[in-house]
């Protein structure tokens, strides 16, 4: 069988561009980062310094933890519903959500912030807004014992702004804000 | 509103500005004139030419330019398939991945051969490293640069005379990866892993959690020079599930501008380079304001709706809608993104399209349907865009009753029938592909939502795999027999039987003498010509899809009401 001469230089390049954009590319960026943003490249974990010394990884700054104590703010719907946001279906998810918002704090009658009773794209959307923030202040103070002042002032040491002062939103980092409650950085 | 608009506006005015620059670059390269990389590149090409067995320049017809490709692509389909079959025998695969089932590895593999990334997995749970960066993220790089090669084939074909070649592939390729691909995605890929995107061969790292103690998984990987490319090539294939909405891929707002701008950089420079190798930049400037006017417009009907349309709920605070979003992009950021990455095939998502409200929705399936030439694919998008504007001189001809000339070449039937393989190979297949899954008896258990929205999960699901965009409403359970076979088939032949027709078209016309243009011939860089584009544009998108958009996103719309 006679192949066409096409194919000789078709296997070689892909051969090359294998190597070149695949392992060659990779590793460089790979070494890079390893060197230059060490802790970026492996998932901007945060360590706690214990009482005895050592230290303890706790969790990584970008991705949401779990939390539904009242002593601790707390952050967005776990998971991705993927539903259209006027079903029925989401109606009702977010009716059970609202509902656990008020059996958590009762005495709260203000209206939730919409972010606080809807899934985010990624299931594990590290930040709140600072309404959402806000909307939780008095539980945690009272609960903790603190000032309301005291939790805002936490809050806003976590709040990060718009980039150039109009681009993205503003947002509040949950998990950093909980470390700092508890004493822990 | 006001800092939506104002970070829109922001966005538009880089992207022009580098896009001019990019653009002048890209000429350069592809014309094979020196830059200031050439010092240290050149050498480095040389020594490729050389393994490749090419001595000197050596001139391809349409037809061999077009093996070439065929080639090029099925020794990447077969090498990434068996990659994805066999990765459990395989090295850096910390996580003990096992082989995919053999009708996953065939439409992933189709996938991101055909420039699409359509993912019917999840990288996390199902990819070794190795497959992520000797599989996915080459086939990022080589079918981006095939687009390129493929658009600047096209090109030649309209500027050079009375000849029967078209330039080298494989120059084409190399100079494409070499000078323009490997530099940008160095630069990006690094500011990415700045930001917080992962980039490290360390197994997945378990950690305790602050409140419970329960374990928490932190999957890691060498994702931001995969992302760099998927975003750079229009790819948009998520090094993870959940794409570019999940923090370690996408972290800060600083890196989602940065993935946006690089989606729609080298569609857009394609058009200034275009205008500068036709010697007429008007023709470039025309092309790329029509993609940006409908980009505009799209954008602004998706922002508007996601803003304004959202659900009410009883005792929750008005705001724009937020189910499916990240709080750093907000409606804002969300709705650009949306936007930008079905305007280019690129699919890549920062928020869940299946939770946009159902105007938004319809705007991103539209800008897939009208065939990817919104900015578009690298290259596709430009020489899909090209052939409707062959169209449109067409029928300017017929009505005036002249032969229709476009760049000093007469358009003839041959040309006229490449064309409209172009036009409307996609449109055919989405449809096809739609009827056919619907069609299914189990259907409805693929799907997550209820209604016209559940078949707005399908035909967007089809209209993304026939346009070789990739991104999906994510309820939709692609990974089954059916849709990974037929998806993987509808993705190959809308990626091929199109470039093939535009290689086939550069061919036919690079043959032809230029006619000098008289007084009668139809400018096609005014403003009369725009608005005959655009109309042609959307006559054909929306006769093929308006009455499967009314079944979808449109009652959906009518009855959320």
């Amino acid at each position: 069988m006679k192949f066409r001469k096409e194919l000789r230089p078709a296997l070689i390049c892909f051969g090359i561009m294998t190597v070149l954009c695949g392992a060659l590319y990779t590793a460089a960026i790979t070494g890079i980062s390893q060197l230059v943003f060490k802790d970026q490249a492996n998932g901007s974990i945060i360590a706690v310094h214990q009482k005895d010394g050592t230290k303890i990884e706790m969790g990584s700054r970008l991705l949401a933890q779990s939390f539904t104590k009242t002593e601790y703010l707390v952050g967005r719907p776990a998971g991705v519903s993927n539903l259209s946001p006027v079903s029925k279906e989401e109606k009702k998810l977010v009716q059970e959500r609202i509902d656990w918002w008020h059996s958590l704090d009762p005495g709260n009658e203000k209206e939730i912030p919409m972010d606080l009773v809807t899934g985010s794209g990624s299931g594990v959307d590290p930040h709140i807004t600072p309404q959402a923030a806000e909307y939780q202040v008095t539980r945690i103070a009272k609960d903790r014992g603190m000032t309301e002042e005291e939790v805002r002032h936490i809050i806003k040491n976590y709040t990060s702004g718009r980039l150039l002062g109009f681009m993205g939103e503003p947002a509040v980092d949950v998990f950093m804000v909980n470390l700092a409650l508890d004493g822990l950085i | 509103m006001k800092y939506i608009i104002m970070q829109d506006i922001f966005y538009v005015a880089v992207l022009l500005g580098l896009s001019i620059l990019m653009g002048n670059y890209i000429h350069k390269v592809m014309s094979g004139q020196k830059v200031f990389l050439s010092p240290f590149l050149t050498p480095v090409e040389k020594h490729f030419y050389k393994l490749m067995g090419m001595s000197d320049h050596e001139e391809m017809t349409a037809k061999q330019y077009t093996w070439s490709i065929i080639f090029f692509s099925a020794a990447g389909f077969i090498f990434l398939f068996l990659m994805l079959v066999l990765q459990g025998f395989l090295p850096f695969n910390p996580q003990g991945m096992k082989g995919t089932s053999w009708h996953l590895a065939f439409n992933t593999a189709a996938s991101f051969v055909s420039n699409t990334n359509w993912q019917a997995y999840s990288g996390e749970s199902t990819l070794s490293y190795l497959t992520q960066l000797l599989g996915l993220t080459v086939q990022n790089f080589v079918s981006a640069a095939t687009g390129i090669a493929v658009i600047y084939a096209l090109i030649r074909g309209f500027i050079w005379k009375q000849t029967t070649t078209l330039g080298n592939f494989w120059e084409d390729i190399t100079r494409s990866v070499l000078y323009i691909l490997l530099p940008l995605s160095i630069v990006i890929a690094l500011l990415l892993v700045s930001q917080g995107v992962v980039q490290s061969f360390e197994p997945y790292k378990e950690v305790s959690t602050l409140e419970h103690g329960a374990a928490q998984v932190i999957p890691l990987g060498p994702a931001a020079s995969q992302i760099a490319m998927k975003q750079l090539g229009t790819n948009g294939g998520g090094f993870f599930g959940m794409n570019s909405a999940y923090p370690l891929e996408n972290p800060t707002i600083l890196s989602n501008f940065i993935q946006l701008l690089s989606i729609l950089l080298l569609p857009a420079s394609l058009c200034v380079s275009f205008g500068k190798a036709v010697k007429d930049r008007k023709q470039g400037r025309t092309v790329y304001a029509v993609m940006m006017i409908f980009f505009v417009a799209a954008l602004l009907v998706a922002t508007m709706s996601e803003q304004l349309a959202g659900p009410v709920w009883n005792g929750v605070a008005a705001s724009g809608s937020m189910e499916g979003k990240e709080v750093i992009h907000g409606v804002g950021g969300s709705s650009l993104w949306a936007v930008v990455t079905t305007a280019a095939s690129n699919g890549s998502v920062n928020a869940m399209h299946d939770s946009l409200t159902p105007m938004a929705g319809f705007v991103t399936m539209f800008l897939m349907q009208l065939g990817e030439i919104v900015f578009g694919g690298v290259g596709s998008g430009l020489y899909g865009m090209l052939a409707f504007v062959l169209l449109t001189v067409f029928i300017a001809g017929l009505m005036v009753g002249r032969t229709p000339e476009y760049l000093g070449k007469k358009v003839e039937p041959f040309d006229m029938k490449m064309v409209c393989l172009i036009v409307l190979t996609p449109p055919l297949l989405t449809l096809i592909g739609t009827a056919a899954a619907v069609c299914m008896p189990e259907a409805a258990t693929w799907l997550t939502n209820s209604g016209a929205h559940g078949f707005s999960e399908i035909l967007y699901a089809f209209s993304s795999m026939a346009n070789n965009n990739g991104s999906s409403f994510g309820g939709f359970n692609g990974n089954t027999v059916f849709t990974n076979v037929t998806g993987g088939l509808i993705m190959l032949l809308v990626r091929f039987i199109p470039m093939g027709a535009a290689i086939f078209l550069a061919g036919n016309m690079a043959k032809k003498k230029t006619v000098a243009s008289s007084e009668g011939t139809l400018s096609t860089s005014n403003v009369t010509f725009i608005g005959l584009l655009i109309g042609v544009i959307l006559i054909v998108g929306a006769l093929s899809f308006l009455p499967a958009l009314a079944l979808g996103p449109i009652a959906d719309f009518v009855t959320s009401r």
